[in-house]
């Protein structure tokens, strides 16, 4: 766990970047500091490392005040990942990622084989461990940077703006592989960011910090987007905050219908007695094929001939209420079709279902 | 050409303490003894100053004297503060001419690296040191050849003022080449000396290609 008490940077200018700072990040978690640029956001991560020294305060490393630390020693047990990665242009990609162990003494071998179990955790192709720097692209840069910052596994990982100079797509799927390996590694992550939507998708807890360095709100990201504690997170969350809440309501409360299924094989005259305004059509293997409304089918023939709406489908289990209606948006019945991991329809989220659940919601944001 | 012919085809040009191999060597030895000392004096220099931060106007300064500084002025200073005999009135002028290009390229080379990598070579927990000879001095390494390299082939050309003050080297051809006018001596110094600094540049570009990382000098092509 990682304490600040009261932690304040003042420079000899005068100027305040950090004022009187004081949150815990627990152990296990990741923790995000966002906010605008001149929040001290990033002073805060760098007083972590020692990069740079409070001015009054104290942060605690597992109870250990980390000013009693010398700071190389400090920081070779705390994995650092920063925005353009900062590789070593000279050295291979491999020993870039050796970096640490190298300084802590590990043999050559050893040093080098966790180097390449790493590049393959973070996903990258093991053929580039040869390459130099420059012949990477700026995603799998920053991927080698994450690898380095994890080589001797320290426990805390402190990552400044790591995403923000790639593209959005590679971006995407960046945080989806931060994600992936924090479900596995369990470290202590203090995140830094000026994306809000990032904080939001990442955190499991969010620090909003205002100009001028001090703290306007620390909670888990739906609690933030539901209460919002003053006029300055709200302005910061932006628009669209209810929708972004339902990320962080599960799917799982969903009434879910069976009764609306039939498969591709079905004669047309099966369903046309139906009460039902839409059908959801199945293959062989259960998967959706799409909507059908039993009021316009031609005359005979099987369900396989007949032309499917389009439709959306959410994963039971997994994804969330936003994904569900989103799914429903899709489809012009309305409906949400919700299928298992393998993709096998398990049922229909009707709109009435979907009203309900979002009733619960709205009644969750009065209390 | 009949002039180079004369010179370089003659076989008593080439023996003989006036003969081309020794007057090469001895130049040689001139010209690498007076780099030699300003690699010694301005490499570090230039490391401290641009790892520190420290001492900067010494560089603007040092430079800006050098471009002033009459090296043949200097030597006779030497000589009329030293007297002849020794090679102090040779070597001091030359280094005087060799520490501001490497000074200043090595200061250069260092500053110049980009801060995010020297900000995350002391978050991997770097020391100092460590930063400057593991990180910084591989990745300023071109500069500071560059800066080597000026040096040499300036030190090379005008290590010809040694024959002022009755040292040897290349420029006795050219001296004693004028002063009995006979000048295929004298263009045969030229020649001689213009070829020693085409060498060294060769030379040093050897150096950097086996001293230099191909991930920085972007030369190993995506296989």
């Amino acid at each position: 766990m990682i304490t600040f008490d009261g932690v304040t940077k003042r420079y000899p200018d005068g100027t305040v970047a950090v004022d009187d700072l004081s949150l815990e990040v627990p152990t296990g978690e990741i923790t995000v500091f966002v906010g605008p640029s001149g929040c001290g956001k990033t002073t805060s991560l760098r007083m972590i490392n020692r990069m740079i020294d409070p001015s009054g305060g104290r942060i605690l490393l597992d109870g250990v005040d980390v000013t009693t630390i010398d700071p190389p020693t400090l920081r070779r047990g705390i994995g650092y990942v920063i925005q353009q990665a900062g590789l070593f242009p000279h050295r291979k990609i491999v020993d870039n990622v050796a970096t640490v162990p190298y300084l802590l003494g590990w043999d050559k071998k050893k040093a080098r084989d966790r180097a390449m179990e790493l590049l393959e955790r973070v996903g990258l192709d093991l053929r580039l461990a040869g390459r130099y720097p420059f012949q990477l692209s700026g995603g799998q840069q920053q991927r080698v940077g994450v690898a380095r910052a994890l080589a001797a596994d320290p426990p805390v990982l402190l990552m400044d703006e790591p995403f923000s100079a790639v593209d959005p797509i590679v971006r995407a799927s960046l945080q989806e592989e931060l994600l992936r390996l924090q479900a596995e590694l369990n470290k202590t992550i203090v995140f830094v960011t000026h994306d809000i939507d990032e904080a939001i998708k990442l955190g499991d807890r969010v620090a909003v910090l205002r100009v001028g360095g001090r703290l306007a709100q620390l909670a888990d990201p739906a609690t933030l987007l539901a209460e919002p504690a003053d006029d300055f997170v709200r302005e910061f969350l932006g628009r669209d905050r209810g929708i972004r809440r339902l990320s962080f309501v599960p799917g799982d409360g969903l009434r879910l219908r069976g009764d609306l299924t039939v498969p591709a094989s079905a004669e047309v005259s099966s369903v046309r007695g139906t009460a039902e305004a839409w059908l959801v059509v199945v293959d062989d293997d259960g998967g959706p094929l799409g909507w059908i409304a039993p009021k316009d089918l031609p005359d005979s023939g099987t369900l396989a001939g007949v032309p499917a709406a389009p439709y959306g489908t959410f994963v039971k289990g997994r994804d969330s209420l936003r994904s569900a209606l989103d799914a429903a948006l899709l489809s012009p019945s309305g409906n949400a079709i919700a299928v298992d991991g393998s993709g096998r329809v398990v049922g229909v989220a009707t709109r009435e279902a979907l009203d309900e659940a979002l009733a619960r919601v709205a009644d969750g944001a009065r209390g | 050409m009949n002039w180079l012919v004369d010179f370089f085809g003659n076989a008593a040009n080439w023996s003989g303490p006036d003969g081309i191999p020794l007057r090469v060597l001895e130049h040689l030895v001139f010209a690498g003894l007076s780099l030699l000392l300003a690699v010694v004096l301005a490499v570090p220099l230039g490391l401290w100053i641009g790892h520190t931060g420290k001492g900067a106007v010494l560089v603007v300064l040092s430079a800006n004297a050098a471009r002033a500084l009459p090296t043949l002025g200097l030597l006779v200073l030497v000589v009329l503060l030293m007297g002849v005999g020794t090679l102090a009135p040779v070597l001091i002028p030359l280094v005087a001419l060799a520490v501001p290009p490497i000074l200043v390229n090595t200061y250069e080379g260092i500053r110049g690296v980009d801060p995010e990598l020297r900000d995350a070579a002391y978050g991997m927990g770097l020391r100092g040191r460590q930063v400057l000879g593991g990180v910084l001095v591989p990745v300023a390494l071109p500069l500071i050849l560059l800066g080597m390299r000026t040096a040499a082939i300036q030190v090379v050309a005008t290590a010809t003022v040694a024959a002022y003050v009755g040292l040897g080297g290349l420029g006795r051809y050219i001296i004693d080449g004028l002063a009995t006018k006979d000048y295929p001596r004298a263009i045969g110094g030229a020649v001689l000396v213009a070829a020693l600094a085409l060498a060294v540049q060769g030379l040093f570009a050897l150096v950097q290609r086996v001293t230099v990382s191909p991930g920085v000098s972007g030369r190993q092509r995506i296989r």
